[in-house]
């Protein structure tokens, strides 16, 4: 057993902190505070100049064809600086399911233009009447002539606003169950009848609600078979490699703000009760990023982690959810101030993670979704009703 | 980076396995309650080796002791493993004649152990395994110091049916070895990482027995398991089981690597284990309804196991104080730094 990464990989680490360093500045950070975007175009070309966007990619494909476990160590260093990579992965994740899904014509059109950073694609699953449960979707696609006219609505778009393109999920046979009626499109953003609205979030992150009126598209922007849109979103999420949540900047830049003392006495850092709930975050701090690392080296030794992954999402969001409230309550008072305060602890750093902190039990698979796959499927336990 | 454990200690794993299954069942483990001790199970490992297993030239590091301690943890091995193997080390380490005629003895049968916490007024409390230990190590100052009686074959009535004994420590001592307070700390960072090993056994088992209970056991015309707020529990407890013996397990490596976060991160697999431990066998006991509370029923014994390993060592609140220390600074010194 060997807990410490290849020299390769932290190799690697070391070369992407440096360019972070660089790159990742503090005007990058204002931007993405002040545009709410998850997202910077100077940072993500930055990335697409050395190749990274499609680091894990096979050469034969544009990509470097680096191992999971220097993956590994680029996305921890990308997570634990809070790197806006949002756009980054999901432009990733849907160029890699038309590599294996898409036409030859798609391909050749999409592909390069991803990994050179000259495009963003958004992901158009959600809708509001479905949530979680995306296979319910009602956006109808219908033929019409050699292409598809399209009608609907779709939620929680991130990067629309940005995005040149959307993967979007849609119904084009209503007869068929839940799962065999779905049918995918890569359709341009520009394209008439499509309308974007913001929806402002407690975090600070722009999303969108986007509204497809008698949108019309080829059929050749269709991604995989008609009415197989199902088969292709499982094929995506085999391609959303693992990542790992560390948070252990986070935990030091707090450790760093309850070393000052407090207005309204010494340093909370001397609190037992402050040490005893500093060292349990420590402690989950530690066990999400091995669960993180655990399903990195499944992948990493050709496996496929599935429940593990999902003990990893379920693990890292309720630690760093709870994380998030303790941390403004060891503040104490000062906690209250928020980013433009210039007395605000970390220019108000804390106070917004706490707020975006509460998406993370939502997204990607809800808490409540990782807890039934490792109920039934790492278990065995039976499904409910 | 590599998970997966090496062949031969997948065999090893599997060999002690297939012994305890079988000198280690529930029956045997209530038979032997009072004592906390089953002399025949205790033979079965000698004869395989295991108290062995960290002296010698081919001595197992940390990374191999913490499996053997994780299957006696899931079995409630009734035999002092985790004491014997955290001495050997010890007197491995110490080297020299008394530590060696120690260590020879041991490997003739004699069992021994460490005293965790110092002697009051020559009295060492709740000594682990001190009801059946014939050598008990202490650290006095800078010195260790070697204690040998008869055991009194005795246990303080407990909370988990341990070996425990309250232990004279006045009579004749044998040094040791002196200016190693540091060899000592490190034994009793030995124990209390075994010990979190144990505890993820216990937690593991325990959570199996409670899956396997509500996939059979069917209320209200369905399986109890098919309950949401029964199976999101499960999951949550299978995730830190994993967590839990991910940490044990990157302590043990830390501990072989000389990596100086060893202390820390043994201080965090003990303290997430011991919670993790009692969470998810008290979960498991009340799935079962009133019969959890049946002594009938296995899961009571994981229960009190769960509570009591921890204890020997101390309250696990306060150890997050140790772990605290270890971390930020030590308390009051932490300021300015």
């Amino acid at each position: 057993m060997n807990f410490a990464l290849d020299a390769e990989s932290e190799a690697f680490r070391a070369e992407v902190a440096a360019y972070l360093d660089e790159h990742l500045t503090p005007e990058v950070r204002e931007r993405v505070r002040r545009t709410g975007s998850m997202h910077d175009w100077e940072l993500h070309r930055a990335l697409a100049r050395r190749g990274w966007l499609a680091a894990g990619w096979p050469k034969e494909y544009g990509g470097q064809g680096r191992s999971p476990l220097e993956l590994m160590a680029m996305r921890e260093e990308l997570k634990r600086r809070h790197a806006p990579t949002e756009g980054m992965g999901m432009t990733m994740l849907v160029a890699r399911t038309i590599l294996a899904a898409g036409s030859e014509r798609m391909r050749a059109e999409v592909i390069p233009r991803a990994i050179n950073g000259e495009i963003l694609i958004c992901l158009g699953y959600t809708e509001s009447q479905g949530g979680s449960d995306i296979a319910s979707a009602r956006t109808r696609a219908e033929r019409d002539g050699d292409g598809w006219v399209i009608d609907g609505q779709k939620v929680f778009t991130t990067l629309a606003e940005e995005a040149h393109y959307v993967f979007l999920l849609t119904r084009t046979n209503p007869e068929a169950a839940k799962h065999r009626g779905l049918t995918l499109f890569l359709v341009p953003m520009d394209t008439p009848g499509i309308e974007i609205h913001p929806i402002a979030t407690l975090g600070g992150e722009r999303t969108n609600t986007v509204h497809y009126t008698g949108v019309r598209v080829p059929d050749s922007a269709r991604v995989g078979a008609v009415d197989g849109g199902w088969d292709v979103l499982m094929t995506a999420l085999t391609f959303e490699r693992s990542g790992v949540g560390d948070d252990s900047r986070l935990l030091e830049e707090l450790v760093r703000a309850v070393r000052e003392p407090g207005a309204a006495g010494p340093a909370p850092i001397g609190d037992p009760v402050a040490r005893e709930r500093l060292a349990r975050l420590a402690v989950e701090v530690e066990v999400a990023k091995l669960l993180g690392r655990r399903s990195c080296w499944i992948e990493a030794t050709g496996g496929t982690p599935t429940v593990e992954a999902s003990m990893h999402k379920l693990f890292h969001a309720e630690s760093r959810v709870r994380f998030s409230t303790v941390m403004l309550d060891l503040l104490g008072p000062r906690g209250l101030r928020e980013t433009g305060d210039p007395r605000a602890v970390a220019g108000g750093a804390f106070a917004e993670e706490f707020r975006h902190a509460a998406i993370l039990s939502i997204w990607g698979g809800s808490s409540e979704v990782q807890r039934r796959i490792i109920a039934e499927r790492g278990l065995g336990l039976p499904r409910p009703g | 980076m590599d998970l997966a454990l090496r062949p031969e200690d997948e065999e090893l794993v599997a060999a002690l396995a297939a012994l305890l299954a079988k000198e280690s069942s529930t029956d045997r483990v209530r038979a032997a309650e009072g004592l906390g001790f089953d002399p025949a199970l205790w033979a079965a490992l000698r004869r395989i080796g295991v108290p062995d297993l960290a002296s010698g030239p081919d001595a197992a590091g940390a990374g191999q002791l913490v499996l053997i301690a994780e299957q006696a943890g899931r079995h409630l091995a009734c035999a002092p493993v985790v004491e014997t193997l955290a001495a050997a080390r010890l007197l491995e380490r110490c080297g020299g004649p008394v530590a060696d005629a120690l260590a020879a003895r041991c490997a003739d049968g004699a069992i021994a152990t460490l005293a965790l916490h110092p002697p009051a007024e020559g009295w060492a409390e709740l000594v682990p395994a001190g009801a059946v230990a014939e050598i008990v190590l202490a650290c006095d100052g800078d010195t260790i110091t070697a204690v040998s009686a008869g055991p009194p074959m005795a246990a303080v009535p407990n909370v988990g049916h341990l070996p425990l004994a309250d232990r004279d420590l006045t009579g004749p001592a044998e040094t040791v070895a002196e200016a190693l307070r540091a060899a000592f700390e490190d034994a009793r960072r030995d124990w209390q990482l075994l010990t979190a090993a144990q505890l993820v056994g216990v937690a593991a088992r325990s959570l199996e027995i409670g899956v396997e209970y509500v996939r059979e056991r069917r209320v209200f015309g369905r399986p109890v398991g098919s309950f949401q707020t029964v199976a999101h529990k499960l999951a949550d407890h299978a995730t830190a089981v994993d967590g839990a013996r991910l940490l044990v397990r990157e302590a043990a490596w830390a501990v072989d690597e000389g990596d100086p976060r060893a202390a820390g991160l043994a201080a965090m697999a003990f303290c997430f284990a011991a919670e993790q431990a009692v969470a998810v066998a008290g979960d498991s006991l009340h799935f079962h309804g009133g019969y959890g509370f049946t002594l009938e029923y296995d899961i009571q014994l994981y229960y009190r196991h769960a509570q009591a390993y921890p204890l020997v060592w101390g309250s696990v609140q306060r150890e997050y104080q140790r772990l605290a220390d270890l971390l930020f600074g030590a308390a009051g010194r932490e300021a300015g730094s």
